[in-house]
């Protein structure tokens, strides 16, 4: 719980530092005029429903009038004064283009609740509130939190809504033989999809694992590669790895741990250890190996999806 | 054991995160926790016996070490003997998140040493009962 409330706090922080003010700012900012009397300016507060307002001359920010000037005109009978005389000049500004955490740390440091905003001009573009900074903050935090869900949830949710009688998804991959860079993005991927169908991550884990074994079977041992076929059910998933390569001889002397036909080189870059076929069994929960010398091998696995009521907590789950 | 611990006993250093990891993910590096520690230049015995959450010392420095990284769910990963990744390895590295670490001790001695420092290891090859028990 708290690992994930300081993630959370993490990604809030770096957002109030990403987030930038012209994002959240007011940009329909209500001016006055220093030419405006103060009576014209009561009228102003009264039908906008503002408690102050930046005055604005030729574009330029020269000052800020607040509810406070009004009552101390109205106190000291200066209704008919003008605002250029009753403001409150050099105004603390903020620039549009600064973070909102400089917003915030300004906010604090002058103890006041509203900033004019310029651009880099002195042009008057906005004015900021605690309250803007806040909902953009929100904004933006659920527009992530959304982008992250909807993936997940369109992923997910595809077998329900998506109906038939017996819905599955199945997904190819052409691993290259000989390829060793590249060998591993397929179960990766594969990996990744089952994570994003929802599955927990011991099931990815295990699938991933499979995988990758039957994957760096394909590129070790066949000059043209092989396909990786992937049929994934609410329930089940089905992984058939098939090559037209040279074929295993001896199915059972394979399957023995440490019996490894691969080449020098390969073992010298921490494959081939004859444990590929023994890992991949007991990821699975089913396994057939078919081959023919000088036709080529059939891999097929088979996982079962345990149903998430079911499932243990996550931690335990993993160990 | 965390991140910091670990290079503090390894006296090793941490690859430069590559640019455009996010300062989230940069900072989330401070909250791993390795439950156990394992070493192997064979990726197969990796697979086989690592478990998640688990930080892996290795001589092997090629991509692959990364992908089997992130099929068994392991955190992190240290090159032992003063080895450096290649780019295409920081590259896969930084693209699954998983860091990379280095240090000058050879695989033994930087074994020992987390050993001693009170990170234990995967537990006794239970041939096959103990990593894959998952679920089944």
């Amino acid at each position: 719980m708290t690992d994930h409330t300081d993630v959370e706090v993490s990604k809030l922080q770096e957002l109030v530092y990403e987030l930038k003010i012209e994002d959240v700012m007011k940009r329909e900012v209500v001016t006055v005029a220093p030419q405006t009397s103060m009576r014209e300016f009561k009228e102003l507060l009264r039908l906008k429903r503002i408690s102050g307002a930046p005055v604005v001359e030729d574009g330029k920010l020269v000052g800020i009038i607040s509810l406070e000037d009004l009552i101390k005109a109205l106190e000291d009978g200066e209704m008919d004064n003008l605002v250029g005389s009753k403001m409150t000049c050099g105004v603390e500004t903020l620039c549009s283009d600064d973070s909102a955490v400089q917003a915030v740390n300004r906010m604090a440091r002058f103890g006041y609740g509203r900033f004019p905003v310029v651009d880099r001009s002195g042009k008057l573009v906005g004015i900021l509130t605690r309250g803007d900074i806040l909902r953009g903050l929100l904004r933006r935090l659920e527009v992530n939190y959304r982008e992250e869900e909807i993936q997940r949830y369109r992923a997910s949710h595809i077998f329900q809504d998506i109906v038939s009688d017996r819905t599955s998804l199945i997904l190819r991959y052409q691993v290259q033989g000989k390829d060793f860079r590249q060998g591993g993005a397929a179960s990766s991927k594969i990996k990744r999809a089952i994570e994003r169908l929802g599955g927990g991550p011991p099931i990815a884990r295990r699938v991933g694992v499979a995988a990758y074994e039957a994957e760096m079977n394909l590129v070790i041992h066949t000059d043209r590669g092989g396909e990786i076929r992937v049929e994934i059910q609410p329930d089940r998933v089905y992984i058939l790895a098939e090559d037209q390569g040279p074929g295993i001889s001896d199915i059972e002397q394979a399957l023995q741990p440490g019996f490894s036909t691969a080449p020098e080189w390969i073992r010298e870059l921490g494959f081939g250890a004859g444990m590929g076929l023994l890992n991949i069994k007991h990821c699975t929960d089913r396994m057939k190996l078919d081959s023919k010398l000088g036709v080529g091998t059939r891999l097929e696995m088979w996982f079962h999806i345990p149903p998430p009521e079911s499932a243990p907590k996550q931690k335990e789950d993993l160990l | 054991m965390d991140l910091k611990t670990v290079l503090e006993v390894l006296e090793g250093e941490l690859f430069p995160p590559p640019p455009g990891l996010s300062p989230a993910a940069v900072e989330n590096l401070d909250r791993l926790e390795f439950t156990c520690g394992g070493a192997a230049d064979l990726m197969s015995d990796v697979l086989a016996f690592a478990r998640p959450d688990s930080l892996l010392l290795t001589g092997l420095t090629l991509p692959q070490v990364v992908r089997t990284a992130e099929m068994a769910g392991i955190l992190a990963l240290v090159f032992v003997r003063g080895k450096h990744p290649p780019p295409e390895t920081s590259a896969l590295a930084a693209e699954v998140g998983i860091p990379l670490l280095g240090t000058q001790y050879k695989m033994y001695e930087a074994c020992g040493r987390l050993y001693a420092a009170r990170l234990p290891g995967t537990g006794f090859p239970d041939l096959y009962a103990l990593p894959y028990g998952m679920g089944k």
